[in-house]
């Protein structure tokens, strides 16, 4: 079957789709975007999280059927994504005053600025990557979680991440990377 | 789709990130990892490209009496299917110590899921559905599953005829490897007790559960070789065992590092490298493997499962006596890392006490069970649970403060360990216990802090809404461990850096290029601060890691800023003294401290070391090339005696410690850990930032295998739990903060001083967590994980 949606923006077209893919599949093996991941394809880890219609869904467990028509975010698409709601783009400055912040990164990252999504930066700046496998869908809902509560407790950050398996870095510093985000956020309005 | 492949490029760091050793500069690959756009190997694309599927044994034990693959080759869109029979040379067997694993099975399966048969196709269902309709039949055989089957007067063979290195030393035939260390008198010493302690333990089979699945991609070359691409471990090894197999001399197999989405010891061995090569060179296309998480569970070895017995003596001033110990690993079906295992197990079994006579033996079983191998920790965290719960329980006889009874028998430099080594550099293992034990303790009824009504997020059972405090006791618990860093026992564990130096747009640039598996710990970060360091330049590019420079032997053991930062430092250094030829030979003329000064490159300057700029590096070069590569070797080991154990063994210690506070439901058996804090010698901190995510995501593995990671094999040896629906790995509700005290004492032997630290965190931490859980409910504990049954006895 041939499955048309919009992709960050931009619609996409993929042919020949067998009915059993899964939204994963075709974003990653048919239109290029291998962004989102692919660590357990049993909606039980959160690495391919997207947001389909702004609802943050595992796409593993969508059939790619089911998209047809309706718009897909990828982490792809979370700077653009940024740049429209009117957020500055960021170059790591980095910010004392967010909660538990203690490590102090010598320097900011390669990007040029405005590049990336505030949350992105942030997830650099806090060390928050490791081997980076979870860090698409953990972006993808930390931006969701930060977008309706700006300034989020660490609870809030636990409960609106429980779905997101890392393996290498403990959380602490996704923590971090969410508390630096909206600390940041508070500093531009 | 654009493009038609998808591999791995250079990384660059950009001009803000451009500090050396010691300053927490940023990744290098973090704006890659950020955007989606790192090339993982489950990311690897060409076009034209093939899915490999590989069919399982549904049995742990069993001869296989037909294969029939007509109907499964008639598929349409099928490409290939593969059995045994189909391999090309005599070599039908690899393996990391031993080559005893069959790249597809031989006739008999001696574990569940182990490969029988592959399929490419141009779909991943077709490649399945396809498998699907391969007939094997199999004739079940009786399995050996723990010591008593195995080592049974008529017990099964795993391996009859075994001509590997062991098999002349071992007691049985099902035993991969036996080592024990006797030192001193035990029995002498046990007379001088006041007091003595025995115990029996269990660790159960934890998964490393990393997040990118075994996967990779495979293009056939015009050459008749193939370029692979793959996430591992250990290019060199890999390259090792797959060539024979290929029948393909090793420089027509090349290499490239792909995305590595963790690894934690479970890309030590092979797992789709061979499978996807095979296909590749039969279809003549490339062929992709990617394991679902199902597949994954069946598709690398996982941590030891553990029985352990202890013995320990003490007298009534609380000094240990002596240590009696026999350690029985489960190694399944095939060798994998576990004669490795045995010798770590055994040599530091003891903990980092100071104990003279002891009594030591530690042994690695044959068994139907799914192999076992490297996990981080590497046989010492089974160890440590054990001793770890002895020390508390010692205490407690001689009515002693745990923390103050363990630094009162703490090893120190200078301390012999049992194999004789003497520990010749800083072992703080009193004071790790007394920073971590300094740390303020979370407050009491920590629900309650932010409001009036009690936060279950906060409390056991937590959104499941359990409790609102009622009977939940908190418990405090300490743990302390000893980890060896580098490969052991004699062998020549050495790592290659290549690096270039040369001008490009007016600025000198440095390239380093090492084979070293970038697997998130961070080395590629590390790498760029030593070039800076050593070589005063601002721009560094990370090569891809590949098969075209030597090895870096293995990302494991907590080695690799050791050993290949090692060896990028040791490149760093004989560039720079080229490049200060080059400037003798241009410059020298002119000034006289060309001759007679020491000479550094900073800030992109030749400088004496009283701080006089003499030249631009950048004049100096001018359109030479300084391209070097070298290897760099720790100091040799030795093996340890195969009767007595003795042996300098060890390249380095590393030494943590936790503290833990839980809060457990007695009720339900819940527990929740509400802190879990650290602290770790690392000599040197090379990259503070990384070095702290490290202890942290180390610290999170032990909390798993306290209270909830075990994979469940039931008496015919079966996987029952190959889900993430089933295998649980913490979450973020379910993982404390973890405050890290971080001390650094330089370890002479050593680069900058610096100590491997990748490893020591996941030791210490689940004993102090299940230290806390027995001090919450008075309950002895002797299994990891601790489920709630063992808590209500229910
Ligand atoms: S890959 Fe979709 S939840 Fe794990
Ligand atoms: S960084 Fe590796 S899984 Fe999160």
């Amino acid at each position: 079957m041939r499955v048309t949606f919009t992709v960050n923006g931009r619609e996409q077209e993929a042919d020949d789709v067998w009915e059993g893919e899964s939204l994963l599949y075709v974003l990653r093996e048919r239109m290029g975007l291998p962004g989102s991941k692919n660590a357990c394809e049993q909606g039980e880890c959160g690495s391919c999280t997207v947001r389909l219609d702004d609802v943050p869904v595992c796409s593993c467990l969508v059939a790619a059927g089911q998209v047809q028509g309706r718009e897909v975010v990828t982490v792809e698409g979370l700077a653009d994504q940024a740049r429209e709601r009117g957020g500055r783009a960021t170059d790591g400055t980095t910010l004392d005053q967010a909660k538990g912040w203690q490590a102090k990164p010598h320097g900011a990252q390669a990007a040029q600025p405005g590049q990336l999504a505030p949350i992105q930066q942030a997830f650099i700046d806090a060390g928050a990557v490791q081997c980076g496998f979870c860090t698409p869908g953990l972006l993808v809902a930390a931006d969701e979680l930060l977008e309706r509560n700006s300034s989020p407790t660490d609870a809030d950050i636990r409960e609106a991440l429980s779905g997101n398996l890392c393996r290498c870095t403990g959380y602490e510093k996704i923590l971090d990377a969410v508390r630096l985000a909206a600390a940041r956020q508070d500093e531009v309005v | 789709m654009a493009g038609t492949t998808r591999t791995p490029t250079n990384l660059t760091q950009g001009a803000k990130a451009d500090a050396g050793i010691g300053a927490s500069t940023l990744r290098p690959d973090g704006t890659l990892k950020v955007t989606g756009e790192f090339a993982y190997s489950s990311d690897m694309w060409h076009e034209d490209m093939l899915w490999g599927f590989t069919l399982r044994s549904p049995h742990a034990h069993a001869r296989i009496l037909s294969v029939d693959t007509s109907d499964a080759l008639a598929q349409a869109g099928v490409y290939a299917v593969l059995t045994h029979d189909d391999l090309p040379t005599e070599h039908k067997k690899y393996g990391l110590e031993f080559t005893d694993t069959p790249v597809l099975a031989d006739g008999v399966v001696r574990h569940h899921g182990e490969p029988v048969a592959l399929v490419a196709a141009d779909h991943p269902e077709t490649a399945r559905r396809a498998a699907a309709k391969i007939k094997v039949e199999y004739e079940e055989l009786p399995v050996v599953h723990d010591e008593a089957s195995a080592l049974a007067e008529d017990a099964p063979l795993l391996h009859p005829g075994r001509d590997d290195h062991h098999a002349h030393e071992v007691p049985h035939p099902n035993i991969v490897h036996r080592q024990p260390i006797i030192r001193g008198d035990a029995n002498a010493a046990a007379r001088r007790a006041d007091v003595i302690v025995t115990g029996e333990y269990e660790v159960g089979m934890q998964d490393q559960a990393f997040l990118g699945p075994e996967s990779g991609l495979a293009v056939p070359g015009e050459d008749g070789g193939v370029d692979l691409y793959v996430a591992t471990q250990w290019l060199h090894s890999d390259l090792r065992q797959i060539a024979p197999v290929l029948g393909l001399p090793e420089e027509k197999v090349r290499m490239t590092l792909s995305g590595v989405g963790g690894a934690f010891g479970g890309r030590e061995d092979l797992s789709m490298q061979i499978h996807a090569c095979l296909l590749a060179l039969r279809t003549g296309k490339p062929v992709k493997i990617v394991y679902n998480r199902f597949e994954s569970f069946f598709g690398h070895v996982h941590r030891h499962p553990a029985k352990l017995w202890y013995e320990h003596g003490a007298t009534r001033d609380g000094k240990l006596t002596h240590m009696k110990c026999r350690i029985v690993l489960d190694g399944g079906a095939y060798a994998s890392a576990s004669p490795a295992v045995v010798g770590n197990a055994s040599s530091l079994s003891v903990g980092p006490y100071v104990i003279e006579d002891v009594e030591i033996e530690a042994v690695a079983l044959y068994t139907n069970n799914p192999p076992c191998g490297a996990m981080r920790g590497f046989g010492a965290v089974q160890a440590c649970f054990a001793y770890e719960a002895q020390m508390d329980k010692v205490a407690a006889e001689l009515g002693m403060d745990p923390v103050e009874f363990r630094q009162l028998n703490a090893m120190t430099q200078g301390t012999i360990m049992p194999t004789g080594q003497v520990v010749d550099s800083p072992a703080p293992v009193a004071e790790l216990l007394r920073r971590v034990k300094a740390l303020p303790l979370p407050p009491e009824n920590q629900w309650e802090s932010a409001g009036q009504t009690a936060d279950v997020r906060a409390l056991p059972g937590g959104l499941s809404n359990t409790t609102h405090g009622e009977g939940v006791v908190r418990g405090v618990g300490y743990a302390v461990g000893i980890k060896n860093v580098g490969f052991s026992e004699g062998f020549d564990d050495y790592s290659t850096a290549r690096v270039r130096l040369e001008v490009v747009a007016g600025e000198p640039v440095a390239t380093v290029h090492t084979a070293m598996a970038e697997v998130g710990q961070g080395g590629v970060t590390v790498h760029a601060q030593i070039a800076r360091t050593e070589l005063g330049v601002q721009q560094v590019t990370i090569h891809p890691a590949d098969t075209q420079v030597g090895s870096a032997g293995s990302t494991s053991a907590s080695r690799q800023t050791y050993m290949t930062g090692g060896a990028v430092k040791n490149t760093c250094e004989a560039v720079r003294d080229k490049a200060l030829q080059l400037g003798r030979r241009r410059f020298g003329t002119f000034h006289p401290a060309w001759a007679t000064a020491e000479l550094l490159l900073e800030g992109g300057k030749v400088v004496t070391d009283g701080g006089e700029v003499l030249a631009d590096l950048a004049d100096v070069l001018g359109d030479d090339v300084v391209d070097l590569e070298l290897e760099f070797r720790h100091r040799p080991t030795e093996a340890f005696d195969i009767v007595t154990g003795q042996g300098f063994g060890h390249v380095q210690y590393s030494f943590a410690a936790h503290r833990a506070v839980v809060e457990v439901d007695t009720e339900l058996g819940l527990v929740k850990v509400v802190e879990l804090a650290c602290a770790q010698d690392v000599g040197k901190a090379l990259n503070p930032l990384s070095v702290v995510g490290q202890i942290q995501g180390g610290t999170t593995q032990g909390l798993g295998l306290a209270v909830m990671e075990e994979i469940i094999v039931d008496p015919k040896s079966k996987v029952r739990n190959p889900s993430f629906t089933d295998y649980l790995i913490p979450t973020i509700l379910d993982t404390p903060t973890i405050p890290v005290d971080v001390l650094e004492l330089a370890d002479d032997h050593a680069p900058y001083g610096l100590r491997g630290i990748g490893e020591a965190p996941t030791l210490s931490s689940t004993p102090a967590v299940v230290s806390a859980i027995r001090a919450a409910t008075g309950l002895a504990l002797k299994r990891v994980p601790v489920r709630p049954e063992h808590i209500t006895g229910v």
